[in-house]
């Protein structure tokens, strides 16, 4: 296999707050290959967006990467200092936020903001980086760029808006794109368009894309494999296929079962009775032990580790092979 | 507004459930209690606060002279410097001034009519902008156009520009007539009238919020009294806002207060307060006689500063928002 | 754009014509005008003629027309103190409070911006503690207790400046200008500072308030997303979108700032508006008072309006939605 995009290995992040340190993500592995489309789902508070942003490097303080190691095409990018860090953002990683409305500088011109990220990464002159920003605007399907480039944010639609944060996130041919739930502001209607549009470059360019969102609809059309996130921990990575249809974890179970279908309808939709826990009091085990309807004693004191079964891995006592464990 | 008006009831709620616990138990664990004790400044400012008003009250027990007695005040011992330099002398321990009035002896008298002032300024526009905002909120229409207008106008001055003509004029109406007592509660007025708008403003919006809500519908569809029901329901919202107003006003008086009579017009000579001494011994600063200004001026600063560190934190621990 | 400059305007004007009410009943009703312009021995016969010529026994509302138009025309009657009409005593002030105004906003501006952006940038930093302990006493102290301090600092005791006055002046046609000597700009320093410091501190903290909301926003974590350097974040991205609200609220002080020269001006003994004002309101010679009032409100509605139509002019988001309400 050829060396992977983005290789995740233990990542830890913790928030130290005064009260206590929290660990929002505790443990977390993945690889994504060239123009592979890794899904990343789970209740909001599971880690994904923590982990996207640590990946590129924004985690604020008081948070902090605080174990485990983050690699680029085979570079160790996660203690880098923060200048060097800054060079790959918007060059090596793109990255799209959720809401569109808010993500561009209502003061300047779209074209200025693409114009002055292009100059920061590359050595292009302005006509020269004007005339690709009207190219990625046309790329992403901005009708009239060399008309809409001279537009202030406030002038575009919700669903332009994004294509314009996808035409900056593009514009240094990224290796990686983090999309972090960037249809969740936008009309049902043109969710698809975005969710086509991220596919087609993702494919066109070679880019792997991290796509993290709660919405189930969206991982299956588009993504290749897919990984559930429950209080900071993969509970389930696979191809998305297996996943949806045959999903292993008690909790993606769960998941799979809340999305409505449209021919299953004499099944009522499954809830998973409760809620995730908050990071300040997350169970010792396997944190959905309190949700789990199959947990046993062992899930309560003994954290499950990722287990292979085929082309998954699992993270549960479940899939456990038979054999007696030194805890 | 109204995200403004209730307290923070608790914090994210990783403590164990306080169900059992008792008023007085919630009150102590609250954040306002829990910053309040955290902020060792502001603990200091409300006792320097506290302290300002026990010299204020008991001033005539504290002070060796009464400063407003003409009787009482020797030339001969005019100009004497603070106690602790060569030509210092007991009993007076600041200093005196030029008519032999004994310095912190007129500081805690003139404390005492910066306070008097400056409480009652904020009592005064405080019942006049909140029945204002009332009348405003509850009526709504021209009413409450004519009202926020006059408001609206009125910010747009500065508190002390209107506080000096309101003072004008009514040196003006009075003439002669305007004895120290008559000064001071001129001087209630023109603060009042200067510090209406926010309370009226803040009221008013709490009553447009009530109003709109089932409650007061269902209350008059039984034949209750709307008005009261609705009070009931507006005091307590906006207890937190006004809290904070009045104690912001409250140094915003004071200073108000001390600034006309620096100008020469509010408290007269006979009755100074602190505004009043700062611009009698502003004219023997170039003589070197230092004392005389700098510690009514000392004493201004003090109180005002205190208060509004209690005015910072009162607004912070009310409004999560905004920390 | 036109309509919305338009209704400002008419606004303005209902301002303006709300606050020649006042200053007419001032003038007509705080203080007998004839009273103060003759002595005591004269006749009742001499004050009733005195009365009729100036027209003080016409109906009330046609008082007011000519107060009114008078008023237009920069005539608000003559002073009671110096005998002299009020409009030239104010027109020979104006030079000396409009020098010092535009002075003390400059040094609140530069300092109130680059203290609150150093201390939004730089939060935990002992310089910027110190800034924000700064602008509490900056707050808390009373304008003239600021200049009594700073008097006794460089004038008494070491002798650097002068404590009153404007200095030199340069006539300029009718404009006097204590910008063109050294004495001149050294007179003008510590009023500056004294005026300009409560508006420095009010600048910073909005400053930093704004600049902190700013950094927390989503287009600046997105800017820092595409990798640019944390400079042209801070000083492109955040100090622009902070400094939209800021100008308008210096703006909107501008007004402030002349209203409190009146105090500034007294420590100082500035010879401009505010000292005549508040002499006027000790010796209630209320001709001047009335038409201070009108000056001081002609000057904060314009710049009000000014500031209203600029607002939408910087900021395109606005252009757009005042454009479309239009």
């Amino acid at each position: 296999m050829t060396q992977p995009v983005l290789s995740v290995r233990d990542l830890e992040v913790e928030f130290v707050t005064r009260r206590a340190t929290l660990r929002a993500i505790n443990g977390v592995s993945f690889d994504i290959a060239k123009g592979e489309v890794l899904g990343v789902v789970g209740e909001s508070g599971a880690g994904k967006s923590v982990t996207g942003l640590a990946v590129i490097g924004l985690i604020d303080p008081p948070g902090r990467i605080s174990g485990g190691e983050i690699q680029l095409s085979g570079t160790r990018i996660d203690h880098l200092p923060p200048e060097q860090i800054r060079r790959i953002r918007g060059k090596r990683i793109g990255m799209i936020f959720q809401d569109p409305l808010t993500s561009l500088n209502p003061l300047y011109r779209i074209g200025d903001q693409i114009v002055e990220t292009i100059r920061t990464h590359t050595s292009l002159s302005e006509s020269a980086a004007r005339r690709r920003a009207i190219d990625l605007l046309a790329e992403v399907g901005i009708p009239a760029p060399e008309k809409r480039i001279d537009g202030y944010p406030h002038e575009f639609s919700g669903g332009m808006r994004q294509r314009v944060v996808i035409a900056l996130a593009i514009c240094a041919e990224p290796e990686l794109i983090i999309a972090d739930e960037p249809t969740t502001a936008l009309d049902v209607s043109v969710q698809a368009q975005i969710i086509a549009l991220i596919k087609r470059l993702g494919r066109d360019h070679g880019t792997a894309v991290m796509l993290v969102t709660h919405d189930m609809g969206v991982i299956a059309e588009t993504c290749d494999r897919v990984a559930v996130m429950y209080s900071g921990r993969i509970a389930e990575i696979g191809p998305v296929q297996e996943v949806v249809r045959n999903p292993l974890h008690p909790y993606a179970k769960g998941l799979m079962g809340a999305i409505p279908t449209l021919a299953g309808d004499d099944k009522r939709l499954v809830q998973i009775p409760g809620a995730m826990p908050r990071l300040s009091a997350i169970p010792p085990g396997c944190p959905f032990n309190p949700r789990c309807a199959l947990a046993f004693d062992r899930c309560r004191v003994e954290r499950p580790e990722p287990i292979r079964q085929g082309t998954q891995s699992v993270a549960c006592h479940l899939f456990e092979p038979a054999k007696e464990t030194a805890a | 507004m109204s995200e403004a008006v209730v307290p923070h009831p608790g914090e994210d709620g990783a403590q164990p459930s306080r169900a059992n616990a008792g008023w007085f138990r919630r009150a102590l664990d609250s954040d306002i209690f829990h910053s309040f004790r955290r902020s060792k400044l502001t603990m200091l400012a409300a006792l320097i606060t506290l302290l300002f008003f026990l010299i204020a009250i008991f001033a005539s027990w504290l002070a060796v002279q009464n400063p407003f007695d003409p009787s009482q005040l020797q030339l001969l011992n005019s100009r004497i410097p603070p106690l602790w330099t060569a030509d210092g002398q007991s009993p007076f321990l600041l200093g005196t001034d030029e008519q032999g009035r004994d310095v912190l002896s007129g500081i805690l008298y003139g404390l005492r009519i910066s306070l008097a002032v400056g409480v009652l300024g904020v009592v005064f526009s405080g019942l006049l902008g909140i029945g204002l905002g009332l009348v405003a909120g509850y009526f709504g229409g021209p009413v409450d156009s004519v009202i926020m207008r006059i408001a609206d106008v009125q910010l747009t001055f500065p508190a002390i520009l209107i506080a000096l003509l309101v003072n004008g004029v009514a040196k003006s109406l009075l003439g002669n007539r305007l004895d120290e007592w008559s000064m001071l509660g001129v001087l209630v007025l023109a603060i009042g009238l200067s510090f209406w708008v926010q309370y009226a403003r803040t009221v008013r919006g709490s009553v447009m919020v009530e109003k709109s809500k089932d409650y007061v519908a269902a209350a008059q569809l039984i034949g209750l009294p709307a008005p009261k029901i609705m009070l009931r329901h507006v005091l307590p919202n906006t207890t937190g806002p006004i809290l904070v107003i009045a104690t912001i006003n409250l140094a915003l008086a004071i200073i108000t207060e001390a600034t006309l009579s620096f100008l020469g017009s509010g408290m007269p000579d006979t009755m100074p307060s602190l505004g009043t001494l700062i611009r009698i011994g502003n004219n023997y600063l170039f003589a070197g006689e230092w004392w005389i200004v700098a510690f009514p001026g000392v004493a201004l600063a003090g109180l005002i500063l205190s208060i509004n560190l209690l005015g910072d934190w009162l607004r912070d621990a009310l409004n999560p928002k905004l920390r | 754009m036109l309509a919305f400059t338009l209704r400002r305007a008419v606004q303005a004007i209902g301002v303006m014509l709300a606050v020649g009410v006042i200053a007419f009943a001032m003038f007509r009703f705080a203080g007998d005008p004839v009273n103060q312009m003759v002595s005591i021995d004269t006749s009742a016969a001499e004050r009733a003629s005195i009365r009729q010529s100036l027209g003080l026994d016409d109906p009330v509302l046609v008082q007011f027309g000519r107060y009114f138009i008078n008023a237009l025309q920069f005539k608000f009657g003559v002073s009671y103190q110096f005998r002299l009409p009020v409009s030239s005593l104010l027109a020979e002030r104006m030079p000396a409070t409009l020098e010092l105004a535009i002075c003390a906003t400059l040094f609140a501006m530069v300092c109130g911006i680059l203290m609150g952006v150093y201390s939004a940038l730089r939060r935990d930093t002992v310089l910027a503690r110190l800034f924000q302990a700064v602008s509490l006493i900056g707050i808390s102290l009373p304008t003239f207790l600021i200049g009594i301090l700073l008097i006794y600092l460089f004038a008494v005791t070491l002798g650097w400046l002068p404590s009153f006055g404007r200095g030199e002046v340069v006539k300029l046609g009718w404009w006097s200008t204590g910008l063109l000597t050294i004495s001149g700009l050294k007179a003008l320093i510590m009023p500056s500072i004294t005026l300009g410091l409560f508006q420095m501190t009010l600048i910073m903290r909005l400053v930093r308030a704004e600049m902190l909301e700013v950094l927390r926003t989503d287009y600046i974590r997105f800017a820092r997303a595409r990798g640019l350097t944390t400079r042209a974040i801070h000083f492109g991205h955040a100090l622009k979108n902070t400094l939209v609200p800021v100008i308008t609220v210096a703006g909107l002080q501008f007004g402030s700032v002349i209203a409190f020269s009146i105090i500034t001006e007294t420590v100082f003994q500035w010879p401009g508006m505010g000292l005549l004002f508040v002499q006027a309101v000790q010796n209630v010679d209320i001709p001047i008072m009335a038409a201070y009032l009108l000056m001081v409100s002609l000057i904060f509605v314009t710049i009000n309006l000014v500031v209203d139509v600029l607002y939408t002019v910087v900021d395109p988001r606005l252009r757009a939605t005042v454009g479309r309400a239009s």
